[in-house]
């Protein structure tokens, strides 16, 4: 138990760095939340004609589909970060200290999901600002947050693991990139599903953002059919398999990311 | 005297046995001692490093440190170790201060006694008044005297220091040193690697000399000297007096005399050093002869690595040869 508790106060010591890094960087939260607000402007006047008989308006759906697009992109916040710290010979250094492997990388992904805290708090303000009203009650949308919160964390682990294949900083970013953007656009996030080619639908039928998305705006006062027989299990119960989808990221990425960065080398 | 650090038989491999870093290297230092590992980049000088810190398994081969087992107990052997690498791996957005008090925090001090010892080391280190500074603001010789502050937060027993030298100018290098010399004081145990043999004669007990992932000779500065011959005499005359100068330095030689037309320096190798570098002044002052420069020289280790390896320590490294050049023309 004590050795339990050595490793969480540990990571917490690696969660504070990245807490300094931010009082001495101020430009990395400031864009990080920058882009995101950005996100719901822009699509909240630019598609906000395709919710013409939606209550409340286009943004009721697009919140939702944005923060959850917001927290996927954590996946690549974590891997960037770790890329960079395995280049800077640091992650050597942390490796080199007599704490157990996976305070590191604990305390790394706690770091990514305070930053999510912030980005969502502002973008949730921002939202409510153009118009966003959710009508399921406080402890639904709280509900709501901790599930982004949690989704973004289960992701980060996937982001250590891309994060430790050595390669150079910039290109981990790219490659991050390329993948979670599609995922966050090949979903119902932004636009119905209905009216993508055939294979599309089933993609995101069966994609994770998919799922978290109907699942948010559930959560928020909005059900939402998707994919092509909107009959699905990820459609019919899209809080349950939300956390399905999770737990098995977290199941994968968790082990695999610890062994990696036991075995990390340049 | 006890040893601190043993290594047997280390083998490691990559690519599937195609590249062999480690090819079979031993080596062991005794405590208080400091052994430097000499050779030239791709050796395999930085993977031994890893090893014994524990950061990379061998494919097979044992080694200790302070008695305990890096690949059985490396846990342990992380408590007593300090450890700085070729890149300064410290959090460059952070101040010295901060990198400081993390780090001894995760040494599992207290925050009262990680803040003390932070003030202590950058104090030691000439680095206070640069305490709350962030480390990229810092010059090159200071991020890696904050690397090696942080590889002494609690007072290891055991010290690995991978090219601590390597990209310092002149000036970086000579307070790296001066460092260095006040620990080994102090009675740690450090295995240093580098590529610059003036380095390893100047902090080292003793010295072994790598090469493709073997260790291919071992003793001290003095003895690795020896193993290659004698002493040789160079001289620096004018362009009118150089065939003259080496007629008799064939002489006194008795062995070919060989000139380097450009710097007009002329080298021979002698028996007894000195008497027959007053021979040579003898004859010169008969013949009117007068040097611009004239030196006794013992073989450097340059010359050691040459005879060892059958190529110039120099022909691998990629960078900053400057200190090591600069140093070669003074000898």
């Amino acid at each position: 138990m004590t050795t339990f508790f050595r490793s969480f106060s540990d990571a917490l010591v690696i969660t504070k760095r990245q807490l300094q890094q931010l009082t001495r960087v101020p430009e990395v939260l400031i864009f990080n939340t920058i882009q995101p607000v950005m996100f719901v402007l822009l699509f909240r006047y630019v598609f906000g004609g395709l919710g013409a008989g939606i209550p409340g308006g286009y943004v009721q759906l697009l919140m939702p589909g944005i923060f959850v697009q917001t927290v996927t992109f954590t996946l690549a916040a974590t891997a960037q970060g770790l890329a960079e710290d395995m280049q800077k010979g640091l992650i050597d250094r942390f490796r080199s200290l007599p704490i157990a492997r996976s305070a590191f990388v604990l305390g790394r992904t706690l770091g990514d999901g305070l930053l999510n805290i912030v980005v969502l708090v502002v973008m949730g303000i921002t939202g409510f600002i153009v118009g966003w009203r959710p009508t399921s009650g406080a402890l639904h949308i709280l509900f709501g947050f901790l599930m982004l919160l949690f989704f973004g964390y289960a992701l980060s682990w996937a982001g250590v693991f891309a994060g430790l294949m050595g390669r150079d900083a910039r290109v981990v970013a790219n490659i991050s990139f390329l993948f979670t953007f599609p995922l966050t656009f090949l979903s119902n996030a932004f636009a119905s599903t209905t009216t993508m080619p055939k294979p599309l639908q089933y993609f995101a039928e069966w994609n994770p953002v998919s799922t978290m998305v109907a699942a948010i705006r559930q959560l928020y006062g909005f059900h939402n059919k998707f994919g092509v027989t909107a009959h699905s299990f990820p459609s019919e119960h899209p809080i349950p398999m939300s956390f399905i989808y999770m737990f098995l990221l977290m199941a994968i990425f968790m082990p695999l990311s610890v062994r990696k960065y036991k075995n990390a080398s340049k | 005297m006890a040893k601190s650090i043993v290594a047997e038989n280390l083998v490691k491999t990559y690519r599937k046995g195609e590249v062999r870093a480690l090819d079979g290297l031993s080596l062991d230092v005794e405590e208080g001692t400091v052994l430097s590992i000499l050779g030239p980049n791709g050796a395999g000088k930085t993977t031994t490093v890893r090893v014994l810190a524990t950061l990379l398994q061998p494919d097979s081969g044992h080694a200790t440190v302070a008695g305990i087992d890096v690949i059985q107990n490396p846990k342990a052997v992380r408590e007593i170790i300090g450890l700085s690498g070729q890149y300064a791996a410290v959090d460059e957005t952070l101040t010295g201060w901060d990198n400081l008090v993390m780090f001894g925090r995760l040494y599992h001090l207290s925050a009262t006694d990680a803040k003390a010892r932070a003030s202590e080391l950058l104090e030691q280190f000439g680095l206070t008044e640069s305490a709350k500074r962030p480390i990229k603001t810092y010059s090159g010789g200071m991020r890696r005297r904050l690397d090696l502050a942080a590889a002494l937060i609690v007072r290891p027993k055991v010290l690995f220091l991978d090219e601590p030298t390597t990209g310092l100018d002149p000036r970086g290098r000579m307070d790296m040193w001066a460092v260095i010399e006040g620990l080994v004081k102090d009675g740690v145990t450090l295995l240093l690697t580098t590529q610059y043999l003036e380095e390893a004669d100047q902090l080292a007990d003793d010295i072994v000399v790598v090469d493709h992932g073997k260790v291919i000779a071992r003793g001290t500065s003095d003895e690795l000297k020896q193993q290659v011959g004698g002493e040789r005499i160079e001289i620096v005359v004018n362009e009118s007096d150089i065939t003259g100068a080496r007629d008799i330095m064939d002489r006194v030689s008795g062995a070919a005399t060989l000139l380097d037309a450009g710097l007009r320096r002329l080298s021979a190798p002698v028996q007894n050093g000195s008497t027959a570098l007053m021979d040579v002044i003898r004859e010169f002052d008969a013949r009117g002869i007068h040097p611009l420069d004239m030196a006794m020289k013992r073989p450097s280790l340059d010359d050691v690595f040459l005879s060892l390896t059958g190529h110039a320590a120099e022909e691998t490294i990629d960078e900053s040869t400057t200190g090591a050049k600069s140093k070669r023309g003074k000898k």
